[in-house]
């Protein structure tokens, strides 16, 4: 109980920082030229000066900055994320629409990264300084060089023209109408190669952290505690240093959900996902600040909550932090 | 090989090598020495000398590069020195036991006590989960745990380092070893909670018939539980024989150097003390409050509760206690690393408990701190010469002559005035502690606090740097206050001693007298607990 109401209590720190974050991209916003009105204009090949003054006023874009500013953190504390004027729909249900890709993404190419990391950082770290220890560090250093779209367009490359195994891009075939397993099948095929894409790289980082905080916990006293025992290599492991290195790991899963988040924009817009990353980077283009604005929001709760997990996790696994608190 | 009737355990010739680079080829040379049922061996050395190195030989938990390259190691007939992986997994835990040092670092900090000692009924044994339990909670039982079920259920960090280190016993002794191999159990403990767990090793030891292997560095404690004691020095065995022959009679020139510097429990004859105090502290208080966040839950320590002492000029004053006495607070309040809640400090007439933080920086020369952990207190990256000159320099002496000076310190310490170029990591563990003291000295300081000064050096070492302060206070006419939990060391150089506990003086006055005469029940409980108690007061004092 102590544990959540500390893990509470930096959730509600996390509000004020989370405001700072709004008012920064609205301002920022603003140095930009154009606005909506200017998008939908293009969008409707062009109009007159007289409609584009009703427009601004009709969506509020003629009162001055910080009025604008006030406004909409206003109808941010009732919930109210705005309207969208590009879709023509209340932003939140633009973000809920477009949320489930981005999460099923996310999920994915974190649990791969994650799993895969340890597995091969628990291998590495066995073999330290021979073949199997050089040959994952190399991969792990490749993985980790080599820019994500440029493995996403070679993946298309090489598995959706050359091969033929796996679907291009989208998040599900649109073609034919499916629906229960069926579906299922469909979009995970679809999510395979997003989810190497973005996961490679947090596979190396994962990798690279278990492996040396492996080989830091394996020179630990309790190990050869361990051994005195007569526990065998694979106990020992599994048994006393696994979950002690996989401290380290947890902690950089609340650090690099911001960064996947980030990352999903470049590999949404490879693979053609209609996910969050790709939304935000529409309405950069369209200057539709609401929609923006209610990503950036729905982006801070998303990590925020994932350190909240984070928090709790890591308190399940190590009895210390109750104590220290 | 000596004779020994029905050995459990026969080391003959036992070699182990040390990777390229190390500063010898060998951490052991031809190791021999067997050890008989219901014996307890004592294997001593200084640092360095290999003892460790052989207790992991013996279970081969020898690190990657370090190997076995000779002789052999035969526990019941088996040489364990070429047995396989296998074999050997049997071997450890069920046949030979081992406990360790620090028992905080030698358990693992995320499984419960119950789980891990559980763990060797699981691994060697075909008992249910059920029995386990029971077996563990006996066992828990067996080593003096208060609470059994609760400490069963307990992470090691909810444990006091006694508890802890009783539960690595039961678990060492969970399968009824033949061999109990201790490295340097009690070397991590309070004088008080050694003594206990040194009486436990023995009782267990009697009652199970185990034959024990123990490996520590210090006389008192051999003189306290051994059989037989085994000397070892530079890898080799030098000497042994039984405990009473070793001790009394010893043969050997390294045993007989290493007998001469256990400091022995009886004061010097008192000096003459000044009448002038040129350190005056006043009920000085410190309270640490923490975990609490607005006000809720608050844990208050009183970690120095009003102590008031006075030091005269050129005398030394020996705060003793164990662990959590407060006596380390206290010393850093002196100098003024942490500011007191209340009292005075008055040195030279300034209440240092009441100066600016400024004018503690430009006072500091008039006082100056020896720190513990001579590995952690000196900056790798800089040259030793650097490290003493830099006071000086920050004081404003110009960089030439604080150079000029740190030459005349490196030798008024005994050191080679050529070293102020070398780097900490290229010195002794006693080398650093005489930089560090080289550091303190360079302020030219009226008042010397050392805080465990000497505690983690090996004895010889230790009566050398001791030997230095002693002459180095009559030459400099320094006043230190000397912190210790080594009530030898603190009969060996302190005039005045007081004894804390809890934050508090629970008794003070001339050395001679505490030691000789102890008023307060908890000062005669740690007189009454230094290991070898008779062998270290049969000893004549050291004299400059």
């Amino acid at each position: 109980m102590r544990i959540l109401s500390l893990a509470g209590r930096r959730l509600a720190a996390s509000i004020p920082t989370l405001f700072l974050i709004l008012i920064g991209v609205f301002l920022l916003l603003q140095f930009a030229p154009g606005d909506t009105v200017d998008a939908m204009m293009a969008q409707m090949g062009g109009g007159d000066a007289a409609t584009a003054r009703e427009l601004r006023k009709f969506y509020g874009l003629d009162l001055s900055i910080p009025m604008q500013l006030g406004n909409y953190l206003w109808r941010l504390i009732r919930l109210d994320l705005g309207f969208s004027s590009i879709y023509g729909k209340p932003v939140a249900t633009v973000i809920i629409e477009r949320l489930p890709p981005t999460i099923l993404l996310m999920t994915a190419s974190l649990s791969f990264a994650f799993f895969f990391g340890l597995l091969l950082g628990v291998i590495a770290a066995r073999g330290v300084n021979k073949w199997p220890d050089t040959l994952i560090s190399t991969l792990g250093l490749v993985f980790y060089a080599t820019p994500s779209f440029w493995f996403g367009l070679m993946a298309i490359v090489v598995f959706s023209i050359y091969l033929q195994w796996l679907p291009a891009g989208g998040f599900e075939d649109i073609g034919a109408v499916q629906s229960g397993f069926g579906r299922t099948i469909d979009i995970a095929q679809h999510l395979i190669l997003p989810t190497l894409t973005l996961g490679l790289i947090f596979l190396a980082i994962y990798l690279r952290i278990m492996r040396a905080s492996m080989l830091e916990v394996l020179n630990l006293d309790f190990v050869r505690t361990a051994r005195a025992k007569g526990l065998d290599e694979t106990r020992v492991v599994a048994k006393h240093v696994l979950r002690n290195a996989l401290l380290p790991m947890v902690t950089l899963i609340g650090l690099q959900a911001g960064t996947m988040l980030g990352g999903s924009v470049v590999v949404e817009s490879v693979f053609s996902l209609p996910g969050l990353g790709r939304l935000a980077y529409e309405s950069v283009v369209q200057r539709d600040l609401n929609t923006l604005l209610g990503i950036v929001f729905v982006s801070a709760l998303l990590v925020i909550l994932v350190n909240f997990l984070v928090d709790l996790l890591y308190a399940r696994l190590d009895p210390r932090i109750q104590a220290e608190g | 090989m000596s004779a020994v009737d029905n050995p459990i355990l026969t080391i003959d010739g036992l070699s182990v090598k040390l990777p390229k680079g190390a500063d010898r080829s060998h951490a052991l040379n031809g190791v021999s020495l067997a050890i008989a049922a219901n014996e307890i061996v004592c294997v001593v050395g200084e640092s360095g000398s290999g003892k460790s190195v052989m207790a992991n030989a013996i279970m081969r938990l020898l690190p990657g590069e370090v190997a076995i390259d000779g002789g052999r190691v035969l526990f019941e007939g088996k040489d364990l020195a070429s047995a396989s992986n296998t074999e050997m997994r049997k071997v450890r835990g069920a046949g030979i036991a081992m406990i360790f040092q620090e028992p905080m670092t030698a358990l693992n900090p995320l499984r419960t006590i119950g789980d891990q000692i559980g763990e060797m009924f699981e691994i060697h044994t075909e008992l249910s989960k059920k029995e386990i339990k029971a077996r563990v909670l006996g066992l828990l039982a067996d080593v003096h745990i208060p609470d059994p079920a609760q400490a069963a259920r307990a992470y090691p960090h909810e444990l006091s380092g006694g508890q802890r280190q009783r539960a690595m016993i039961a678990m060492a002794l969970a399968l009824d070893p033949r061999l109990l191999i201790a490295d340097e159990p009690t070397t991590a403990l309070d004088v008080t909670t050694q003594a206990q767990i040194l009486k436990l090793i023995k009782e267990l030891q009697s009652r199970r018939n185990t034959a024990v292997l123990f490996i520590t560095h210090d006389f008192g404690v051999v003189a306290e539980i051994a059989d037989r004691v085994v000397v070892m020095q530079h890898g080799n065995v030098v000497e042994q024989g039984s405990v009473k022959d070793v001790l009394t009679n010893p043969q050997h020139p390294y045993t007989q150097q290493l007998i001469a510097a256990v400091p022995p429990l009886t004061a010097p004859p008192p000096r003459a003390l000044s009448d002038d105090i040129i350190l005056d502290l006043a009920s000085v208080s410190k309270t640490y409050r923490n975990g609490g966040f607005l006000g809720r839950g608050v844990r208050v320590t009183h970690a120095v509760k009003s102590v008031s002492l006075k030091l005269p000029r050129g005398a030394t004053l020996g705060i003793v206690g164990e662990s959590g006495s407060g006596k380390s607070t206290l010393a850093r309040c002196i100098i003024r690393l942490i500011d007191p809640d209340g009292g005075s400090i008055l040195l030279e007439g300034k209440d240092w408990a009441k100066l600016s933080r400024d004018e503690v920086r430009r006072e500091t020369q008039h006082i100056q701190m020896v720190f513990q952990d001579p590995f952690a207190s000196l900056n790798p990256r800089r040259k030793a010469g650097d490290l003493v000159a830099q006071g000086p320099i920050v004081h404003g002496t110009p960089r030439a002559d604080a150079m000029a000076q740190a030459e005349e310190l490196f030798r008024l310490v005994g050191l080679d005035p050529s070293a102020i170029d070398r780097f900490p990591h290229e010195f002794s563990g006693g080398q650093r502690q005489r930089i560090g003291l080289a550091r303190a000295l360079a302020l030219k300081p009226d008042v010397l606090v050392a805080d465990e000064a000497v505690s983690a050096l090996d004895v010889s070492v230790q009566a050398q740097v001791l030997k230095m302060l002693y002459e180095l206070r009559e030459r400099l006419g320094l006043s230190i206050v000397f912190i210790t939990h080594d009530l030898r060391v603190a009969a060996q150089i302190c005039d005045l001693v007081a004894v804390m506990k809890d934050g508090e003086v629970v008794e003070h006055g001339l050395a001679g007298e505490v030691f000789g005469n102890p008023q307060h029940a908890y000062t005669q409980a740690l007189l009454a607990s230094i290991p070898g108690g008779d062998f270290a007061r049969s000893r004549v004092p050291l004299t400059a």
